[in-house]
């Protein structure tokens, strides 16, 4: 049990003090921002929230909300399954286990971009091993450079490659943490392997699932340098997802208002679907 | 063996792949690179880690990453260890909103903070630094420390606290001499974490940055855009790069799994 103790807002303050200088001043800056309209020269002139308003009927920033969703959609649907099924199949102990982790935990530690480039002539058309085979040996055009649904294959085949490995880890710290007690148990009341996973596995493993999504979502959804450097963009704007999209706006076009504007929107929708999840893992902790 | 290890030597397979290919690259020529198709490099060749060997600019950058990821992962663990504990030992005023107002920063885009950090940064005068980085990587690394530690702390019973205090230790003697032992393996793990996403990023890094303590990263930029140029160039920086994460993990590799649950299984 915790004890009552306001003494302790002495440990936390140093990471009050760096945190606030880090976040609150940017954010103010991007809320200045937001209400004003510039035309260089550090001329500025009061908007108000006109630019919300603008941003939110905006068509543009629509389609780029909904490209968002549709990406983070996909891959929590694409990886959380995937992740769980190769956690399920891997060993338990002995000398693999370690070699699988850290092959498997590789990919995270490869800076983003060095990802984008990695893929991006992985995937060229005749010179890469993917984009040969697919092109040369099925015989299927493939260039991502021209064709907008090769390019959405190609960047979610990215992020799974990219980020499935963190959900199977997860998953496995769940399942390692099962005592054989249980499996003993389910053995001798005759459990199928289905109501193994449903009653015991799925169970044990549902706060590690729950800080997964939290995560895969949070990074999805703020996932900026893999496709920019691998797409750009394009072609035309098909895989231009919000970041991308914002980053074009504030330092592109240098529109500080509408892009202080769209960020803050852009924040408060991650922060009101992480918060539902956050809820969800708070309330699991309580039970 | 058994017949379910199919599943996870495919997906290994699957990882290995682009990271095969772009070492490969790494050692073909231009030439050969641009020519067409080929499996294994068919003339071996050093060159492009020759140059980047022997190129200040090239080098530099890796030695300012490296610079300012340690600096990141220092500030970090030190801020987040007094903090964790505070949050795994007692209850007061708005800890819980605190503890969520810390997560928050975990999730804001990047992309929000660039333009107001080169503000900040820049009124403040250290624009350009490697402390730059570090501090604006704090960003989202502390609130993660401060995460997997609170997480570790809570497993370790109250018990060995009381039982310390009650032996005479005053709270900086238990907390340096019998605490920060006991989850020894939380401060690696959360070090690892600070290190892998201080490493990856490269936004802020950039953005941050213009000469002295520009980031690898960036550094390869440069030859992205030129694009199929410096094909063997940019696969040969790229390679170097997987290679400090790779050492990081191996001395995390019995916490990993543990770790990546943030402690909490």
């Amino acid at each position: 049990m915790k004890t009552e103790n306001q003494k302790a807002w002495f440990f936390v303050l140093p990471v009050l003090l760096l945190v606030a200088f880090n976040a609150l001043l940017p954010i103010m800056t991007v809320v200045n921002y937001s209400m004003q309209e510039t035309f260089g020269n550090n001329l500025f002139f009061w908007e108000g929230l006109g630019w919300f308003e603008k941003i939110l009927r905006s068509e543009r920033f629509h389609a780029a909300l909904g490209r968002q969703f549709l990406f983070t959609g996909l891959i929590l649907i694409i990886e959380i399954p995937l992740g769980i099924a190769i956690a399920l199949s891997m060993p338990r102990k002995g000398f693999w286990v370690p070699v699988c982790l850290i092959l498997m935990a590789l990919p995270m530690l490869i800076p983003w971009n060095v990802v984008g480039a990695m893929w991006n002539i992985f995937t060229l058309p005749d010179i890469g091993l993917l984009g040969y085979f697919v092109n040369h040996v099925l015989g299927i055009n493939y260039d991502m450079t021209q064709d907008p649904f090769a390019a959405w294959v190609t960047i979610i085949t990215m992020d799974v490659w990219h980020w499935t490995s963190l959900v199977v880890l997860l998953s496995y710290a769940g399942l390692v943490s099962i005592p054989d007690a249980y499996y003993q148990a389910a053995k001798i009341d005759g459990a199928s392997n289905w109501s193994v996973f449903r009653f015991i596995q799925i169970p044990k493993m549902k706060n590690v699932l729950t800080i997964a999504i939290l995560l895969r979502f949070m990074d999805s959804f703020n996932i900026y340098t893999e496709p920019f450097v691998l797409t750009g963009g394009g072609p035309g704007n098909s895989t231009t997802l919000l970041s991308i999209d914002l980053v074009k706006i504030a330092l592109g076009q240098f529109d500080l208002g509408p892009a202080a504007a769209m960020s803050l929107i852009y924040f408060a929708i991650t922060l009101l679907v992480s918060w539902l999840f956050y809820t969800l893992m708070t309330k699991d902790d309580l039970n | 063996m058994q017949k379910r290890s199919i599943v996870p030597i495919l997906y290994i397979l699957f990882l290995l792949l682009p990271i095969y290919w772009l070492v490969a690259m790494s050692f073909k020529t231009t030439n050969e690179i641009l020519s067409g198709f080929s499996l294994f490099p068919q003339t071996f060749t050093l060159d492009a880690y020759k140059t980047i060997f022997t190129d200040p600019t090239w080098y530099w950058g890796y030695i300012n990453s490296i610079i300012y990821v340690s600096l990141n992962m220092v500030i970090s663990i030190a801020v987040a260890l007094p903090a964790a504990y505070a949050f795994s030992r007692y209850r007061f005023l708005g800890d819980k909103t605190l503890f969520f107002w810390l997560l928050t920063n975990r999730m804001a885009p990047a992309a929000v903070f660039a333009l107001p950090f080169f503000q900040l940064y820049s009124a403040v005068g250290i624009f350009d630094t490697h402390l730059a980085v570090a501090l604006a990587h704090c960003l989202f690394n502390i609130p993660l420390a401060v995460w997997i530690l609170e997480g570790f702390m809570s497993g370790v019973p109250k018990e060995l606290d009381e039982t310390a205090y009650a032996d005479g230790y005053s709270f900086p003697k238990f907390f340096f001499t019998i605490f920060i032992p006991t989850i020894k393996a939380g401060v690696g793990v959360a070090a690892f974490f600070c290190f892998m996403f201080s490493w990856v990023e490269l936004l802020l890094a950039k953005t941050l940055t213009a000469v002295a303590a520009k980031p690898i990263a960036a550094t390869m930029t440069k030859t992205a855009s030129s694009a199929g140029y410096e094909l063997g160039l940019l696969a040969a920086a790229g390679t170097l790069t997987i290679i400090p994460g790779a050492i990081v993990i191996y001395f995390v590799r019995n916490y990993i799994a543990k770790g990546f649950a943030m402690g909490r299984v």
